[in-house]
């Protein structure tokens, strides 16, 4: 009852600040500032006119995608020159030495990609500038430019006819100026209130009552941890994430967090049902992935709170979780954090029980459109609805349609192209791994949970999310660098072909709904959807979650370890 | 392709230089304004020296103090770490005994769930009341106290849900061994 209440409470504050928030960016992204944003537009200004950005004319999804990737790669460049010379870059009070080659590679292209894996533990391994100049930064504009590519693809579905789907530059900015940023100072603020440290007096020695000296490790953490939330990167100041006193000192600092996970994605939900000029849409794909969040929930917090069988001990599973937190709000995270593709951990993974992990590993595998990552989910969950509306149309024998276009076999085509980049992904790379020496080296579990760790890692690197079965040793220089590459296709092969679908989108002639159009807001359809996405997910990838985690909860019923 | 490149370059040198100076050094500002102790790691000094951290558990083997939980990392917060053994890991049920086995030896009862597991830190700082007050005679022994006059301590330090509701029940280990000190303050026998 208890942890019902919780969990309902939880979904109403997420909703009533998502709401809002939904309708402000849509008046962001259309220009249209409500009184209270205006004093940001000079910021803007300024920053178009330094920025030399001209015109600033909408661009073809072909101008878009380019725009996009090269601010990326400027971005790699950027953090991974940073990453190697953090030793002789300046606010680096505990001299700390570069990351190398292969952990960088990884780092870089894992903040890029808004993944936030981290292959290395923070405060052991990165410099305050690193984590500020570099890090940081990447968690606001990874996530400025998912926003973006989402804005784009939702403009090609609901726009007027047309070859243009905005102008990538300003829907950067715009992200980052309106909403990445005051967001990320209100709650940066409230988290140091809470205890998360702000400060860059580099660690401090303590002289414990036993006369022993503990180093206590701190530095602008507040701020890093912010927009790590907000974003859905994940990628923690310190090794142990959300988990670190430093990083969720109490009960409300971590609701709040839990909150941040899920409030943009969705919040963009909203935003679509009012770029498509019709709430009833944004409505219908928020209830398909609040569905399937809960549901999810449910297991694990069903499974983390009867505990692990063979402690014979009551309490639930507290293996790997923090005392002030306990199984209801450690398995709200995992929720969260597996479902939007945030990847920060309150609690360790690799130590949740086999179903909870089971319900991470669907979350990922899916694509991260339960939620999603900010803009990937709703990008990747448009994905689904165009899968779904083709199946509609083949059922019933009509020309499907969305939003009073067609869906024609070029768009099908390219849902497809960016449906195979998970399957690639996570286990044609995932497979690869498995028979590596340098894979088998990375497990640090033995039995199916083994398997598990391997298929944990390979799905978080495709759906960029990042989180961990943290036991997992992806810092081996093999595992870094094709991790990176399996999170470049997993950004990269999925934005693509969405923008190329946008595009192709945009160009169709609007029908009006008739008596006959397959209507796409109620119940019918978010069935329709759910099911989309737990099939294609299940046909996908059930053959190697039996070989993982239901393995393990079978082994783990019969009283069984390893 | 070039036309895009400039632009790249440039916004790329404003966002770092908004989001990775302006920003972190605005919120450090505000912050310290607003919580001058939280931002420096919300330190805890007994007689001017700093002993610990309000928030980051440290290790404590002296019979007089209550006990945190196991860290897979023995408290060392640089770096922190966590076990990450699955639940199938025959590594964790071995470890988990060995625990339940020592603790009884220690205390005469059997322990509660998060006195035998590590946390995801490993370096929670609180520990369940049930935990804390198992250990009581324990603690008065090496006291030199009645275990009455320890729970009565040990009861201060309990804190609650948030709302009643959310998280679960816990003693700060730090702030407990400092009560206990100052309460009942006949030093430990084995001080060092």
């Amino acid at each position: 009852m208890h942890i019902l209440l919780i969990d309902a409470l939880y979904i109403t504050v997420l909703l009533a600040l998502a709401w809002p928030l939904g309708v402000y960016m849509h008046q962001v992204y259309e220009g249209d500032f409500p009184r209270f944003a205006r004093p940001i537009r000079g910021v803007e200004n300024w920053l178009c006119r330094a920025g030399g950005l001209g015109t600033l004319k909408p661009q073809g999804w072909q101008a878009y995608a380019l725009a996009m990737l090269a601010f990326n790669v400027a971005g790699f460049v950027l953090l991974y020159a940073i990453l190697r010379l953090q030793a002789v870059l300046p606010l680096n009070p505990d001299h700390i030495p570069p990351l190398s080659p292969a952990v960088a590679f990884n780092t870089a292209v894992s903040f890029v990609t808004n993944t936030n894996w981290q292959a290395y533990s923070g405060e052991a391994q990165l410099s305050q500038f690193s984590q500020m100049v570099g890090l940081t930064v990447q968690n606001f504009v990874s996530a400025a430019t998912g926003m973006a590519i989402a804005i784009a693809v939702v403009r090609g579905f609901t726009g007027p006819k047309s070859t243009t789907l905005g102008n990538f530059w300003v829907d950067l900015i715009r992200s980052v100026l309106y909403i990445l940023l005051p967001l990320s100072i209100l709650l940066a603020l409230w988290l140091a209130i809470q205890g998360v440290p702000q400060s860059f007096h580099g660690a401090v020695t303590a002289t414990t009552l036993e006369g022993a000296h503990q180093v206590i490790p701190t530095g602008p953490v507040a701020s890093q941890l912010a927009i790590k939330q907000l974003g859905t990167n994940g990628g923690g100041y310190f090794g142990v994430n959300a988990a670190h006193p430093f990083e969720n000192p109490t009960i409300l600092s971590d609701l709040l967090q839990t909150l941040a996970i899920l409030l943009i994605p969705a919040a963009l939900c909203i935003t679509f049902g009012r770029m498509a000029r019709d709430a009833r849409q944004g409505r219908a794909l928020l209830i398909a992935m609040l569905l399937m969040f809960v549901a999810g929930l449910a297991v694990i917090q069903w499974q983390e709170s009867l505990g692990n069988p063979l402690l014979h001990l009551a309490g639930g599973n507290m293996e790997g979780k923090e005392q002030r937190f306990g199984p209801a709000l450690s398995g709200l995270w995992a929720a969260a954090t597996t479902a939007a593709s945030n990847g920060s951990v309150n609690a360790m993974h690799d130590s949740f029980m086999p179903l909870s992990g089971l319900v991470m590993l669907v979350n990922m595998q899916v694509g991260e459109v339960i939620f999603g990552g900010v803009g990937a989910g709703l990008y990747g969950i448009l994905l689904y609805v165009v899968l779904a509306v083709f199946l509609a149309g083949l059922m019933v024998g009509r020309t499907p349609e969305y939003l009073g276009r067609k869906i024609e076999r070029r768009e099908v085509t390219l849902a497809m192209l960016a449906f195979l980049a998970m399957a690639v992904g996570i286990l044609v790379a995932g497979a690869a791994v498995t028979v590596l020496p340098a894979g088998k080296a990375a497990i640090s579990n033995p039995g199916p949970h083994g398997l598990s760790q391997i298929l944990y890692a390979y799905s978080s690197f495709t759906g960029n999310n990042g989180s961990a079965f943290a036991g997992f040793n992806a810092a081996d220089p093999l595992e870094a660098v094709l991790g990176g590459v399996i999170m470049l296709l997993g950004r990269f092969a999925m934005i693509l072909p969405m923008l190329a679908l946008a595009g192709s989108m945009a160009r169709k002639v609007r029908s009006e709904a008739t008596a006959g159009t397959f209507p796409t807001h109620g119940p019918l359809f978010i069935t329709l959807l759910v099911g989309t996405v737990v099939l294609l997910g299940a046909l996908t990838f059930f053959p190697a979650l039996a070989l993982g985690p239901i393995a393990e909860q079978v082994s783990l019923v019969a009283g069984q370890s390893f | 392709m070039l036309t895009h490149i400039r632009p790249a370059l440039v916004l790329l040198l404003l966002m770092t230089l908004l989001t990775g100076v302006v920003y972190p050094a605005a919120v450090t500002i505000l912050a310290s304004v607003l919580a001058p102790a939280a931002v420096e790691g919300s330190l805890v000094r007994r007689d001017g020296v700093v002993v610990g951290s309000a928030l980051i558990g440290q290790a404590f083997s002296d019979p007089g103090y209550l006990q945190p939980r196991p860290s897979a990392g023995d408290y060392n917060a640089d770096p922190s770490a966590a076990s990450n053994l699955a639940p199938t890991n025959a590594a964790l049920v071995k470890a988990v005994a060995d625990r339940v086995a020592a603790y009884r030896a220690a205390n005469g009862v059997t322990p509660p769930i998060d006195a035998v597991t590590t946390s995801g830190s490993g370096l929670d700082p609180d520990i369940s009341p049930a935990n804390a007050f198992r250990q009581a005679d324990r603690i008065a022994a090496a006291r030199r106290a009645t275990p009455v006059q320890v729970l009565a301590v040990l009861h201060t330090q309990v804190k609650g849900r948030w709302l009643g509701l959310f998280g679960q029940d816990r003693v700060n280990v730090l702030a407990a061994n400092l009560a206990l000190d100052a309460s009942l303050p006949k030093a430990p026998a084995a001080g060092n």
